[in-house]
Parts: C-alpha cells; structure tokens; sequence
C-alpha cells in the first residue's frame, strides 16, 4: 500500500537508508519522500552519493543500512515489482550498441513482457516523441550525444512508468538538447509523472523540481523548495565584488552585512541591496561592483564549499 | 542456495532472446567460421596427419584416425563455443557495453541475466556441435542416427563450459587476463582429454590426471555416441558434467552478483 500523508501520496521514502561500499560510506543515513506527481531533486558535488541514492531506488544496489519503500514495496522484498513501474535513465550510457535505435527499444520492451503489436505501436509513438523516428535503423554509435541521451529517455518510458528516475539527464547536452530534455520532463510532469532527478546544473534544478534537497558526503544538508532555500539562506539579491581588499571587509563587518570570501571576491548577501551597492561604489570604485538575483547556485556553493572534491 | 535459485526465472530467456537476435542481424559472420572449422580441422588432423598415423584401436576393433579424432573435435568445437561466448563475449557486454546494467533497470534480476548468458552459451555450443555433426554425417564418419543424440548432449556440455568460463568472467579484471584460464585449463584439456589419442597410451598417472579434466568427459561420452556404442558408462559421463554444470552455474551466480552489485 501507498501511504497517503496529508492527501500527498508518497512514491519514495527512505528511512535512515544508507550504503557502505567496503569501507567508504557513500550514502549515511539519509531520510527523505518523494511525492506523487512532483518533480524530486537530487543536487550535490560529485561524490556526495547522488547516483548511490538513487540506484538504491530503482533495486540495482541493496540498501546496507535503513529502509527504502518504493511504490509501496520494499526494496530488499519486491525489486521485480519496483522495477517492472518504474523508468530509469542511467548517468552513464547503457544503450546496447549490438542493436539498431528501434531494436534497443523492441528488445527492451521484451524484457517488461510487453506484447509483440503492442510494443510496435508503442516504440513508434516514442521515437515521434523524442524525435528519433527517422532514425529508427541507425546503429547506437551513428548518434549524436544528445540523441542518445533522448533514446534513453524514450527506453525508460517504454513500460509507462509512474516514477522516472533520472541521472544527470542534460550533461554534456548543448543548450538546445537540454531544452528539449527540459520541454520532455515537463509533458511528462503534466500527465502525471513523478520524477526523481539528479543534476550539477542549478538553472536546471530551479526550473524543474519543485522540491530539492542537498547532499555532501552522503549526508542530506539541506532540504526545501528552491525559491525558499534561496530567499531563507541567501536573501534576494547579491552584490558581487571582484577584490580582496581587507578594507572592503572590515567595512561590511562593521556593517553587520552577510558575506563570503574567496581568492579573488567577496559575495554579499542582501535582501534589496541598492542602499549598499552606492555605498560601496562610491568608497571602493563601481567597476568592480555588481549587483544581481540571489541563485540556487549561491545556496549549493555556501552550503558545500568552494572546494573540489576527491 | 536456495535465494539464489529463487531468483532465476523464465525471464532469462529474454537475454537469450537479445543475444539471438544480435546472432541473427549478423548470422553471416556468425555462421561461416563455426561452418568452416571442421573442415579446417577435418582437412589438418584427419587427413593431413591421418597420413602419418595407422588406424586406431578403438572399444577392441580397428578404426581410421579420422573417425578417431572426428568425435573429439565436435567435443572440442562444443568446449570451444561454450566457453569463448561466456568468456570474451559475456566480458564485452557486461563490461563494455553495459547491457547488464541497462537490463537490470527491468523486471530482470541478476540470476535472470547471468543464467541466460548460460543459455545463450550452451546454445552456441549446440549450434557449433549440430554443425560439426552434419559435415561429419556427410562424409560418413558418424553413425547415423544414432549419433542424433550428440545434439542433447552438446547442450548439456554447452551448459558445463559456458558455466566454467562466467566463473572466470566473474573474477578478471580486464579482458586480456582471460589468456590465463585460455592457456592453463583450455588449452590442456584440448590436448590432453583424449581427442587426438588413446588415453590409454598415455602413462598410469597421467590417465588419473586426464579424467579431472571435464573434457575427457564429453569426448569419451560423444566417441561412443558418434560410434554408435551405447555403454551405461555414457550416463555417467554426462551425469559428471551435469554435475560440474550444476556447481559452476551456482558459484557463477553468486561471483556475478557480487561483483555487479557489491
Ligand atoms: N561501486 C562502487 N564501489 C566503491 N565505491 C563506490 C562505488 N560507487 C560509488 N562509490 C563511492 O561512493 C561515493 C558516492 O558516489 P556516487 O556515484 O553516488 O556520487 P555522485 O553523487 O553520483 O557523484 P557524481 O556527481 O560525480 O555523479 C563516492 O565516494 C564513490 O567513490
Ligand atoms: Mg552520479
């Protein structure tokens, strides 16, 4: 049974779910649901165990530690059944070179024990779908990366699933590619589809997921819709400033205004930000002052460092 | 054990049916090596060397050495296509190209997979076995039909050598690594089980040695087929292999379940 907590049904919940490889603790105790319908975010530098999540979802890794509950089954008990629901496109590419564009997704189609005609009209309808229909006979290496990307996209809808799980979908994708990607998830997200998405692309989380959270070694740090975390961590607008002149500090400091510093700038975080950009410019110089809109990408990178990870 | 039994199911036939159609959209490079190789080997062993060796005793009558060696080399041939496909080829599209995790993401379990790799195994060794048999049959060196039931057991050994080679695929790290199990198990047992002679001019000890070599099996098992003799001695033979098939595919299963899915 699906559980149904304030009319929201839950399609994912995960309960002090963790995984261990050896000695390395990917995912640590980590608790969160997914809803139905809506589009769940999965965001934090590589490593942080993004793809160990959700692999755990859709039944490829056992959960080591805690409980998963998909579609109301338990991962460990139901994976047949999890996984003949759900669509999963993987981060890497795993289309089957040995077989044509339309045989990747007959032979697919087979292994969900859909019927021959079925599987016809259905593999017609998704090559139109994701605009691959003239190139149903191409072999898999013939295809641009984006194209492939869209073929996994149609693979994982071959069974009409409730719950697709996408990893890093538009990386690597050109600004056009991904906008296509973007426009599929939301047709999808209208008929119903809840979504579970990993990506390193803020724009991209900001404007499909209605709720994210963020992980770093494999711990959740934060969780919220995306507006919100913006407005509760960041406030509304930053003024960035490309210097490092102590000078510049004490003054904010003597402003009791929030900040952050790097190598090379100083972030601050403000709510309208106009009173102290003229201030600003006017003590330090305005060229190398400018104000902007608060970002996701101002939430992930305060909440996760400036460092490169391992 | 029982888990993983559990966990196998008529879904693997659906790898099966993957690799045969990936078989038939390329069946002329598939078909014509497998077609040409007995008579590469009937043409060198047979009559080449034939030349050279009188005829064998066999079950205490004379034979020609070619209807000597025809029998092992459809043994060889079944080893062969067995073992290679579970090998190299599993390892490609395992490791490669992916296609165990693409189908992982289905209603297929693991066990589904790796048993119909298995499948797709013993079945390449049928098909190399049938074709064996048929040039065989054509130039009158096989009992016929009797020796019809080389096909079954084809499969059956089919099974034993694709079984043993998922256990190496199971292991190696990188495709060249599988020279080891090529150089120190196929290449003896190809020499040594009793193809190109007698086992019985072997020493004592070396005898011993031969019958751990699941090759000596079939090709003692497949002679007396081919030849027409049937001896309860057949049974146990296949029984031994079974016997292996059965052990390997679980020790297999169990290798590949932790190597793919920690
Ligand atoms: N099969 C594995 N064996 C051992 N360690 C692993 C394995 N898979 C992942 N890890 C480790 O688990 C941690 C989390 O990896 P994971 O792939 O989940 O990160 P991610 O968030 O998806 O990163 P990325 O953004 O780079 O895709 C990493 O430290 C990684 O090295
Ligand atoms: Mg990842």
């Amino acid at each position: 049974m699906l559980n149904n907590i304030n009319n929201k049904i839950e399609m994912v919940k995960a309960s002090k779910l963790a995984k261990t490889f050896y000695n390395i603790i990917a995912v640590n105790n980590v608790n969160f649901s997914v809803y139905k319908q809506e589009c769940f975010g999965l965001l934090g530098p590589n490593g942080a165990g993004k793809t160990t999540t959700v692999r755990m979802i859709y039944c490829f890794l056992e959960p080591s530690g805690g409980e998963l509950i998909v579609l109301g089954k338990n991962v460990l008990k139901n994976p047949r059944e999890i996984k003949s629901c759900i669509g999963v496109c993987p981060q890497e590419n795993n289309l089957d070179p040995d077989l044509t564009v339309w045989d990747n997704l007959r032979v697919f189609a087979r292994y969900f024990d859909i019927g021959r005609n079925e599987a016809r009209a259905r593999c017609e309808e998704l090559l139109h779908f994701v605009g691959l229909f003239n190139k149903k006979d191409s072999r898999i290496d013939e295809l641009s990366g984006g194209m492939k990307r869209r073929l996994i996209i149609a693979r994982s809808l071959i069974n009409k699933p409730n719950l697709l799980i996408m990893d890093e979908p538009t990386t690597g994708l050109d600004p056009q590619g991904k906008h296509q990607v973007w426009e599929t998830i939301m047709q999808l997200k209208g008929q119903g589809t809840t979504f579970v998405l990993t990506t390193h692309y803020m724009d991209e989380a900001a404007h499909l997921c209605d709720r994210i959270v963020i992980m770093d070694k494999g711990d959740i740090i934060m969780e919220g819709r995306p507006r919100e975390l913006v407005e509760n961590n960041i406030g509304s607008n930053v003024i960035e400033i490309y210097s490092s002149d102590s000078e510049i500090e004490n003054y904010m400091k003597s402003k009791n205004l929030k900040y952050e510093k790097t190598k090379t700038h100083y972030y601050i975080y403000v709510k309208g930000g106009e009173k102290e950009l003229t201030e600003i410019c006017e003590r330090f110089g305005s060229e190398i002052c400018s104000l902007r809109m608060a970002n996701l990408e101002d939430v992930f990178l305060k909440s996760t460092g400036r460092e490169l990870r391992e | 054990m029982k888990r993983i039994l559990k966990n196998i199911s008529w879904r693997s036939l659906r790898v099966w049916q993957r690799n045969y159609d990936v078989y038939l959209a390329t069946w002329k490079v598939n078909f014509i090596p497998p077609l040409l190789e007995p008579f590469l080997y009937l043409l060198a062993f047979g009559v080449g060397l034939g030349q050279l060796v009188n005829d064998v005793t066999y079950n205490s009558t004379q034979i020609s050495y070619l209807k000597f060696i025809g029998p092992g080399l459809i043994a060889v041939a079944i080893m062969n296509h067995g073992f290679f496909e579970t090998t190299y080829a599993s390892f490609v599209r395992m490791y490669y190209q992916k296609t165990f995790d693409a189908i992982l993401s289905t209603p297929l379990t693991i066990e589904d997979v790796v048993f119909g790799e298995l499948l797709w195994g013993a079945t390449k060794s049928l098909f190399a076995g049938a074709i064996m048999l048929i040039v065989m049959i054509f130039f009158n060196l096989v009992s016929f039909p009797f020796s019809l039931w080389v096909l079954p057991v084809s499969f059956i050994a089919g099974m034993t050598f694709s079984s043993m080679g998922m256990c190496f695929t199971a292991i190696v790290r990188n495709i060249e690594m599988f020279n080891f199990p090529v150089f120190l198990f196929i290449t003896p047992m190809f020499l040594f089980s009793g193809v190109f002679f007698p086992l019985s001019t072997l020493p004592l000890w070396a005898q011993y040695v031969a019958w751990f070599l699941p090759l000596t099996f079939l090709v003692s098992a497949i002679r007396a087929i081919a030849l027409g003799i049937f001896s309860f001695n057949i049974l146990l033979q296949l029984l031994v292999l079974i016997f292996i098939a059965f052990i390997c595919t679980l020790l297999c299963l169990m290798m590949m379940k932790k190597r793919l899915l920690k």
